[in-house]
């Protein structure tokens, strides 16, 4: 198969700028398969050293605010309802009612169809987190498998954008990847960027999901970083939360190291977002510390780095709360969800 | 050929594990000579933290437990005192300097305390319970529950108290279904631990009995402050600053229990002091 044709020139363009203009599905393997390998046993020596910085008091409480600032709450069950997605967006707009300095999250995750109630819910209080606002993200292309075709995914993803979503989180064709059909993965990336335009001309954000779980090596988490990045991804996710291992520290740096080497190469800066497993504070200030040593410290906004949590919030404001009191505080002070 | 002598570490006790002080202390424990015996942890202000998030987690499944069930496995703990008797005949000697008859004395009289507190496992709530008269076709109940995590400082006293008052604070806190966070006896913590080890292998589930060696003046201001503690057994707290204790556990609504000079005596007011009242009203049936 060959891509003499991309769908959109726009988001192709940085693999066109890369490439050359005789976009093949052989000129992209032979690029990917070109990459160098992954040190495993170093990367995960260097996420395990990062995993041991001590952070205390002020330097504590800022990672804390920015743990807030830059997490997409995430509600993605079979069970939710209109009821539970507004709950999920009082709680993003207000996540703790005991203390009106507390930061807004930066976006709420949720299903297509659960759009239009998050939008509704939201109402003034939607907008660009950088304003103080909060964004509403949509899961699209068939989540979390991503078995549908082509034209499903599509319609998946207008219809989520049409809704009104400012984000879309896309899952890649695992089962293509696996089997070295780069180039479909490659042209299915292009499409959900075409399909994420709006009716003014702007694109919705597109945030692509690695499932690193499923890649299994090291190395292919590399290569499919680097894929997405080519095609168009505005983010790079590691996965659904739907699949044991989700993120992980190891794969987190790495693909850090992705958006680093691609911000070197070209002065272009790709977001980054571990989902799935980041359960306490202390394990998210890891994260912290890894995206500062790794790409800087100018990645930790809203525009550049997410956490896709969902129990995490909760956690992070019960450390908020000892900090502001003195004392440690219990779940019964923090919302159940 | 002279052997080198090969002290035990005593750790601490948290969620059924028994961790390090995350803190990484340790203290001597001395004869009453001054003589060493053995290092224990000494926990601080995170373990205490750790303890009742593991204590918490353990509520739901020690309350849902039928009370027969609570009774049995609080017997089963006397059992298995009966069984290590030696041992702890040994440590308290060793450390409290009382004579193997008197600590023999104490082990009998926790072991006593044991089985006291296990048969009231499934008869505390007829005493403390009622049906209520009201005039209407409804039964009327209050029935106590348990009131969730307790954390308690046992007895300090040095001599007679370091496995008794142990016994004495403990088993009328988890009887009715709470979990606890203990701080045992700072000079004598040795049969605390001990303790620890034969409720390990016995079916007490982990994190319902919570062993923190160390300073109650360390440890008791942030359990006493911490919001997830629903109540305070200060029973052994009556050389430390015990009022400010209790000002600081009103501000999250907590039971307290005040100080007692020496070993608690078994009472059933122990155990109804960590219950609350629930009452339900049930339409009676029309046949």
């Amino acid at each position: 198969m060959t891509i003499d044709h991309p769908v959109a020139l726009a988001p192709a363009e940085r693999a066109v700028r890369l490439l050359g203009g005789d976009l093949t599905e052989k000129a992209l393997a032979l690029h990917l398969d070109g990459l160098a390998g992954v040190d495993a046993v170093g990367l995960e020596q260097r996420a395990a050293g990062l995993a041991t910085r001590s952070i205390k008091t002020s330097s504590k409480a800022w990672a804390l605010d920015t743990i807030i600032r830059t997490c997409d709450l995430t509600t993605l069950e079979g069970a939710d309802t209109p009821g539970k997605v507004r709950s999920l967006v009082a709680k993003a707009v207000t996540p703790d009612a005991t203390d009106p300095t507390t930061p807004r999250v930066a976006a709420v995750c949720v299903y297509g169809d659960m759009v239009p109630y998050a939008v509704e819910a939201l109402g003034s209080a939607h907008g660009d987190p950088d304003a103080g606002l909060v964004s509403v993200a949509a899961v699209a292309t068939a989540f979390p498998s991503g078995r549908a075709s082509l034209e499903i995914k599509l319609a998946d993803t207008r219809d989520a954008v049409a809704s009104g979503a400012d984000e879309i989180d896309m899952v890649i064709d695992r089962g293509a990847f696996l089997s070295g059909r780069y180039g479909m993965v490659f042209d299915q990336i292009v499409a959900v960027k075409e399909a994420c335009r709006r009716a003014d001309g702007t694109y919705a954000h597109l945030k692509v999901i690695l499932e690193t779980g499923e890649l299994v090596t090291y190395d292919n988490v590399k290569r499919a970083s680097w894929l997405s990045i080519l095609a168009g991804a505005d983010f790079i996710k590691t996965s659904t939360g739907k699949v044991s291992p989700a993120a992980t520290l190891p794969v987190t740096l790495l693909m850090l190291e992705v958006i680093r080497d691609w911000h070197r190469l070209t002065g272009e800066k790709v977001g980054m977002k571990p989902a799935g497993g980041i359960r306490s504070s202390k394990d998210a200030v890891r994260y912290l510390v890894t995206v500062a040593e790794t790409v800087g410290e100018e990645w930790l906004t809203p525009h550049l780095w997410r956490f896709g949590a969902s129990s995490l919030v909760n956690d992070v404001l019960l450390q908020r709360q000892k900090l502001r009191t003195g004392h440690y505080s219990g779940p019964d002070y923090v919302t159940v969800d | 050929m002279s052997r080198v002598t090969v002290p035990k570490t005593y750790k601490l006790y948290i969620g059924g594990k028994f961790p390090r002080s995350e803190s990484g202390r340790t203290y001597e424990v001395t004869t009453q000579a001054g003589e060493f015996v053995a290092n224990a942890a000494l926990a601080s202000r995170k373990d205490a933290r750790d303890a009742v998030v593991a204590a918490r987690a353990a509520v739901t499944g020690w309350a849902g437990a039928t009370a027969y069930n609570r009774g049995q496995v609080i017997y089963r703990i006397a059992e298995l005192l009966e069984g290590r008797r030696a041992q702890f005949v040994d440590e308290i000697s060793r450390t409290e300097g009382v004579t193997t008859a008197a600590a023999s004395a104490q082990v009998d009289a926790a072991i006593d305390v044991w089985v006291w507190y296990a048969g009231w496992a499934d008869k505390y709530a007829q005493i403390a319970g009622n049906g209520n008269p009201v005039s209407g076709p409804y039964f009327n109940l209050s029935v106590p529950e348990p009131t969730g995590v307790v954390a308690a400082i046992a007895p300090q006293a040095r001599v007679g108290t370091s496995l008794l008052g142990l016994a004495a604070v403990v088993a009328p806190i988890i009887v009715s279904g709470n979990t606890v966070v203990v701080v045992p006896n700072t000079g004598a913590p040795l049969s605390a631990i001990s303790l620890a080890e034969v409720l390990a292998t016995s079916d007490v589930p982990g994190g319902v009995i919570n062993v923190l060696t160390g300073s109650p003046a360390e440890m008791a201001p942030w359990l006493a402050s911490h919001a997830d503690v629903n109540a305070l057994d200060l029973a052994g707290a009556g050389d430390i600053d015990w009022v400010e204790l209790q000002l600081s556990a009103a501000e999250t609504l907590k039971r307290v229990l005040a100080p007692v000079a020496g070993v608690p005596a078994p009472a059933l007011e122990r155990i109804t002091a960590f219950t609350e009242t629930k009452t339900v009203w049930h339409t009676k049936s029309m046949l």
